[in-house]
């Protein structure tokens, strides 16, 4: 069969976003899988135990080993203390922004704010916007012109993906944002899923981010020394790889414009390390189907409804292996997918909304 | 003056839980409070139009499954991002082991 590629347009505000709210695409009613009452309320209740020991952990690694790259600063000596700086910093903020944010890490709901809060300035990701547009996430997962978060577009930009192992154009657009946003101006993209009453927090905290770096910047010019960047600022550089690394696996080569997440979700299974840094979100088509389970509980819901999923990639390398051939498909065909089998006793989910993505694929 | 609704039987609610009830094309969240009382809303969340009943009871907060936007149950304020409108609330008795809500 011949598919004739169509650009996608990924703007908020363009012909693709008009077209999702009008085909019944964008706020649809996506597919859950049946999980009884009883069962749902257990997954779904919340404990701050797991989310304390964990942030207590995560907090203790982050000073000894910000201490060890300071003490050692340098020598050669400092190189392994910063690597694993560098991933706290720059990659396991990724996570404990996403679960505070959805509110389900702890149970006491100020502790969620105040590791969310220091997540974002290190993620560097507004807490307001980003609070918004993750929300947008879930209700249009992967919906072209709806979703905000789409990390890797069609036809694929690998330069674009590749930089963001190393965190510079996110760096560079967070800064531009955060500066922006800090003189005052929320763009149009950001005013479709920010309300306009959450607008002026938004500005708030960019001018508060914006003094904290001057200070930074200061600081080391002060010094005479890159140390106060190593230690704020930079890590979300050098230490971005591991959430690129496992948050491309979450959507990527997979449909997109399909309201299952079946389909446009990935759950991978992962080593413990990394399932610390993530907090559990390799369960990811688990996690967007039922939003309300706490990350220690993902494990538990994966076992519960895996009949009902695609096989899970068995590794991160195995995602890679996939993954990787589909997005060069996709730089000479923008349509191709990596269509999803589900298990023989699934529930199919509404097929009309699928066949456009399903003949693409084929 | 509204009359009052049958909605389900008391024992029908689990404790800390929520039930959907639909009535005259309108859809209803009630509650069972730790303390064994019952309240009612509007069921689906002033944000995107989600069943509170598939979401999670903690204390005096019903989370909403899809965003988990919260809301006070008992006032129906609605309790910080994503959610900025608060829910209706509507009276309730339990007369004879049956939960009536005055719908208005």
């Amino acid at each position: 069969m011949t598919v004739t590629p169509s650009r996608r347009d990924y703007s908020l505000i363009g012909r693709d976003a008009k077209l999702a709210v009008e085909n019944g695409l964008s706020a649809a009613e996506w597919y859950h899988t049946d999980i009884p009452r009883k069962q749902m309320k257990e997954l779904m209740q919340r404990s701050d135990g797991p989310a304390i020991r964990d942030t207590a952990i995560w907090l203790a690694a982050l000073i000894v080993s910000g201490a060890g790259g300071a003490w050692f600063w340098g020598t050669w000596g400092c190189v392994p203390f910063f690597f694993v700086y560098g991933v706290l910093y720059g990659s396991s903020t990724d996570s404990r922004w996403h679960e505070c944010g959805h509110g389900t890490a702890f149970r006491t709901q100020w502790m969620n704010d105040v590791v969310y809060q220091i997540a974002c300035f290190m993620i560097m990701r507004n807490p307001v916007t980003w609070r918004w547009s993750h929300t947008r996430h879930h209700t249009d997962t992967i919906i072209v012109g709806r979703d905000p978060e789409i990390s890797v577009m069609r036809p694929p930009d690998l330069a674009r993906a590749m930089l963001g192992f190393v965190g510079v154009l996110d760096a560079w657009h967070a800064m531009s944002d955060m500066l922006r946003n800090a003189a005052g101006n929320i763009s149009a993209a950001e005013k479709t899923f920010i309300p306009e009453q959450e607008q002026g927090k938004a500005i708030r905290i960019a001018r508060i981010w914006t003094a904290i770096y001057a200070a930074t910047i200061a600081l080391a010019l002060y010094s005479g020394s890159f140390l106060p960047l190593m230690l704020v600022g930079l890590p979300r550089l050098y230490g971005a790889w591991h959430h690129v690394m496992v948050g491309l696996l979450q959507h990527g080569g997979l449909a997109d414009n399909v309201i299952d997440h079946r389909l446009n979700s990935r759950t991978v299974y992962m080593n413990p390390i990394s399932r610390f840094i993530y907090w559990n979100m390799n369960y990811h088509v688990e996690h967007h189907m039922f939003p309300m389970v706490p990350y220690h509980a993902l494990p538990r819901l994966h076992g519960l409804i895996k009949h009902d999923l695609p096989v899970p990639t068995r590794s991160i390398l195995a995602g890679y292996r996939e993954m990787i051939p589909a997005f060069l498909r996709q730089l000479r065909n923008e349509d191709y997918f990596l269509r999803r089998e589900l298990p023989p006793t699934a529930r199919p989910y509404r097929e009309e909304f699928h066949n456009y993505a399903a003949m693409a694929a084929e | 003056m509204s009359d009052w609704v049958e909605a389900c039987d008391a024992t029908d609610i689990d404790e800390e839980d929520v039930m959907r009830f639909d009535h005259g094309g309108r859809t209803f969240a009630i509650y069972r409070s730790p303390d064994d009382e019952y309240f009612a809303t509007d069921g689906l969340c002033t944000h995107e139009k989600v069943h509170l009943a598939d979401g999670l009871v903690m204390d005096d907060i019903i989370e909403c499954p899809k965003h988990n936007g919260r809301f006070n149950y008992k006032t129906g304020a609605a309790r910080g991002a994503p959610v900025c409108v608060n829910l209706k609330t509507y009276p309730v008795k339990v007369d004879a082991g049956k939960v009536l809500v005055q719908i208005g």
